[in-house]
């Protein structure tokens, strides 16, 4: 991210800060640089900002302090009328009074674009999403993910470069809202657009975007592609935010190049991979995932560090296996193994050995 | 709706029609239902609708000339009133035996005091004729005709007998047409001379000032509705207090307020005179008169309109007017085009509960309306306690109701029913 120039920056903000009471920064220095076509998620708890951010993007609070730019020009003082940016909204926000097609024309009818050219308009932005017959309904008479798809529409007919989507997906039931993340996602991509989206769904998040920011506190913990988001969390609230994790506490005890000896709070020592930890003697988090963990003797590396464990919980989930362990004092280990033929179901108070590789045991900042 | 495709109805596990089944199902739960509005039904009916039908009733009601006068109306059948002649001695008979017989009943007055809303004088005639027709004898040879005319010469004349006859069957119109301006003539309905009418030009000054102070009440009230919808909670309900005040203080109060307000000598043109805007001997005439009534009835109707606004504005989410901005709407169009047409239904059910409140509106008009500004109300408030002329006031009550009723049903074709929202 830092070695992408400012030339090819499409959205950027710059140093930006929001406070809505004058004693409490919502947004603390915020600096982002996004490029023309990505597709970009803020992730992050309740109150990390994240919505904050989209808002000041779409103009609809203003930043406290910082820039905003969008396509290299400064936007803090452009009201959101002006800045042409497509907005979906998390009630979809379909205005009640007026059908599918009158919602899709309104957009094109402040632009004052003839008549013709906007039906025809909102005829392909409604075949689209696949609704060319809805257009003369209600917006009550349709159902939530047919909304979805009709708010969907509405920010992209007037061809809107910039598409924000504020947890558009939060009302709708699991499966469609898998179904309309990988919609969301083609569309997207077919169209060419850039879309800064805000949830608090890490699966969302994992599965639609090119690069995910991780938010909280009022600033990005993390900026990186899913994957790197997954693997190589850089900080234990990223760490702990992404996807399931297995934390142990202890101290530095050395650092020897890219290794890292531990000494767990129990006593046990083993061999991480130094993320933020920079001296022997500091505290630190050391996270892996429960999809790394081994406890099959023979499936570990030969010179691999092993823990005794206690196997408390055994839990069946179809395509994999839960086991919850006691490590090291916490009880709550989990580790989570493939439903495989020759796979072995631990049974609780079975004492075994686990291990993992080195890399796979980051040690975060405690 | 159904998908069923069997004839024949469907059937319950037991083999009853399942209709059958499940309207016995029903049938407690509305009895229970029934149970819970019957102490209010019963209430209502008895203290509310009973007499409003009793009341309508009257404004066509005229029993008491036949009731009264039995014989004589029987008698006056033959009689023909386009020959301008007073009836023959047989019907002077028959009044004389009917008029000993009511004022033994002591129902004579009465009929004089129905009769004079007809004509003028009836009254003092019966009363008059009820003490001296004690000495007649029906059944004697003297002239009775001759001794009518004696007590009053009005019995001689054809109209009071014109009067009896019109108003002999039990029932009448008369009330109506006297209530809109039009009297019966011999040559049935007719307009009344023009300085008798008054009732049209009360119902047209009703219903404009009507009107008016509905219009005056969404102008002030929708901007007043907004800014407590948009407001954070805790604001708007202190400002709610504000709003509900005028609830808390006595009606008379608040329009005897206005009286102080208003008035020549009167808190605002002594302001504007102070200011010098106006002279001192220019002061404005603002109250006893319709603007006066206008004033003081927009004040006191206007949380009736600035509720039910603020209720359906506080259901139009924020998120809408930032859509339409997103969009590309300026700030006017995005209300104009996005948030207003949501807002209509509160503005909906605020007028018609202004406007049904001040068309049947009495105090207000009656302590600041004057001569200019009073409306229909206070006629038929007349009518009832003054006049006691309560045929007349029911026929005037029963076209207001009517033409509530009447605007009632314009407005649902028009705007719909169904657009009425007191929130939620």
């Amino acid at each position: 991210m830092a070695d992408m120039k400012s030339s090819e920056a499409f959205v950027e903000f710059e140093r930006v800060q929001k406070s809505y009471d004058g004693e409490n920064l919502v947004v603390k220095d915020l600096n982002l640089i996004m490029p023309k076509g990505e597709f970009l998620t803020m992730l992050g708890p309740s109150g990390s900002g994240k919505t904050t951010c989209l808002m000041m993007l779409a103009g609809f609070e203003t930043a406290t302090h910082g820039d905003i730019r969008l396509d290299g020009t400064s936007i803090n003082n452009i009201p959101p009328h002006k800045r042409g940016i497509g907005m979906v909204f998390q009630n979809y926000a379909l205005f009640p009074h007026m059908t599918v097609a009158e919602n899709l024309a309104f957009p094109l009818e402040v632009r004052k674009m003839g008549k013709s050219e906007r039906e025809q308009k909102v005829k392909r932005a409604l075949d689209m999403v696949q609704m060319g017959e809805f257009g003369g309904r209600r917006p009550a008479q349709l159902s939530g993910g047919q909304q979805q798809r009709i708010a969907l529409a509405r920010a992209l007919v007037f061809e809107a470069e910039l598409v924000l989507m504020d947890e558009p997906l939060g009302a709708l039931d699991k499966q469609l809202r898998e179904h309309m993340q990988f919609e969301i996602k083609r569309i997207a991509d077919d169209l060419g657009i850039t879309v800064v989206y805000v949830t608090h769904d890490q699966t969302e998040a994992l599965t639609m975007s090119d690069r995910v920011a991780v938010f909280d506190d009022g600033r990005i913990q993390q900026l990186a592609p899913p994957d790197k988001l997954y693997e190589e969390p850089e900080n234990s609230f990223v760490a702990q935010f992404i996807g399931e994790n297995n934390t142990l506490e202890g101290v530095v005890k050395e650092i020897k190049g890219d290794t890292a000896l531990v000494r767990l709070d129990d006593g046990e020592l083993i061999d991480c991979k130094p993320i933020n930890v920079t001296q022997p003697g500091e505290r630190t988090r050391v996270s892996i995932r429960p999809e790394r963990v081994e406890y099959n003797k023979e499936r570990l590396h030969e010179d691999a560090h092993t823990l005794k464990a206690e196997v408390l919980e055994f839990i069946y989930m179809g395509d994999i296996f839960r086991t919850r362990l006691r490590v090291a004092g916490n009880e709550d280990f989990v580790i989570k193994t493939r439903n495989a033929p020759d796979q072995v179901r631990l049974r609780p108070g079975t004492q075994i050995e686990i291990g993992w590789l080195p890399e796979d045991c980051r040690a975060l900042d405690a | 709706m159904s998908d069923q495709t069997t004839s024949g109805p469907v059937l319950a596990a037991d083999g009853t029609p399942l209709k059958r089944s499940l309207a016995r199902a029903l049938r407690m739960q509305k009895l229970r239902a029934l149970a819970l509005i019957a102490p209010l039904l019963l209430f209502v009916l008895i203290t509310f609708i009973a007499p409003i039908a009793d009341m309508l009733f009257r404004s066509v009601e005229n029993q008491i000339v036949q009731d009264t006068l039995p014989q004589t109306v029987e008698a006056l059948a033959d009689w023909d009133p386009s020959a301008s002649e007073v009836p023959d001695e047989e019907v002077f008979r028959a009044l004389a035996a009917d008029l000993k017989v009511a004022v033994k009943a002591k129902t004579h007055t009465r009929l004089g005091t129905r009769l004079n809303y007809e004509m003028t004088g009836a009254s003092s005639l019966f009363r008059k004729s009820g003490r001296r027709v004690k000495k007649m004898d029906p059944e004697g040879d003297a002239s009775l005709k001759e001794a009518f005319i004696g007590i009053d010469k009005k019995w001689g004349e054809p109209e009071i007998w014109n009067t009896i006859l019109t108003y002999s069957p039990k029932y009448t119109n008369g009330y109506f047409l006297n209530a809109v301006d039009m009297q019966k003539g011999p040559d049935g309905p007719e307009a009344r001379p023009e300085n008798q009418q008054i009732y049209m030009i009360l119902f047209g000054r009703t219903l404009f000032m009507s009107l008016v102070i509905t219009g005056s009440c969404i102008l002030l009230g929708y901007p007043v509705a907004w800014i407590l919808a948009n407001l954070p909670t805790r604001t708007a309900n202190l400002l709610m207090i504000l709003v509900l005040l005028p609830f808390w203080t006595s009606l008379l109060v608040r329009t005897s307020a206005w009286k102080v307000m208003l008035q020549q000598q009167g808190v605002i043109n002594d302001v504007l005179v102070w200011l010098g805007l106006v002279g001192d001997d220019a002061r404005l005439v603002m109250i006893n008169n319709q603007f006066g009534t206008i004033v003081a009835m927009t004040h006191i109707l206007l949380p009736f309109m600035i509720l039910p606004m603020y209720s359906v504005m506080q259901t139009i989410q924020p998120t809408y007017l930032r859509a339409a901005k997103s969009l590309g709407a300026t700030n006017w169009t995005a209300f104009w085009r996005v948030y207003f047409p949501q807002s209509v239904p509160g503005i909906g059910a605020g007028s018609i509960l202004v406007f049904i409140l001040s068309i049947g509106y009495y105090i207000t008009p009656e302590i600041v309306g004057g001569n200019t500004g009073t409306f229909i109300s206070n006629r038929i408030a007349y009518h009832i306690s003054s006049s006691l002329n309560w045929g007349l006031a029911a026929a005037l009550g029963a076209i207001l109701l009517a033409v509530v009723l009447l605007l009632y049903y314009a407005y649902d074709k028009i705007v719909g029913i169904d657009n009425v929202k007191l929130g939620g």
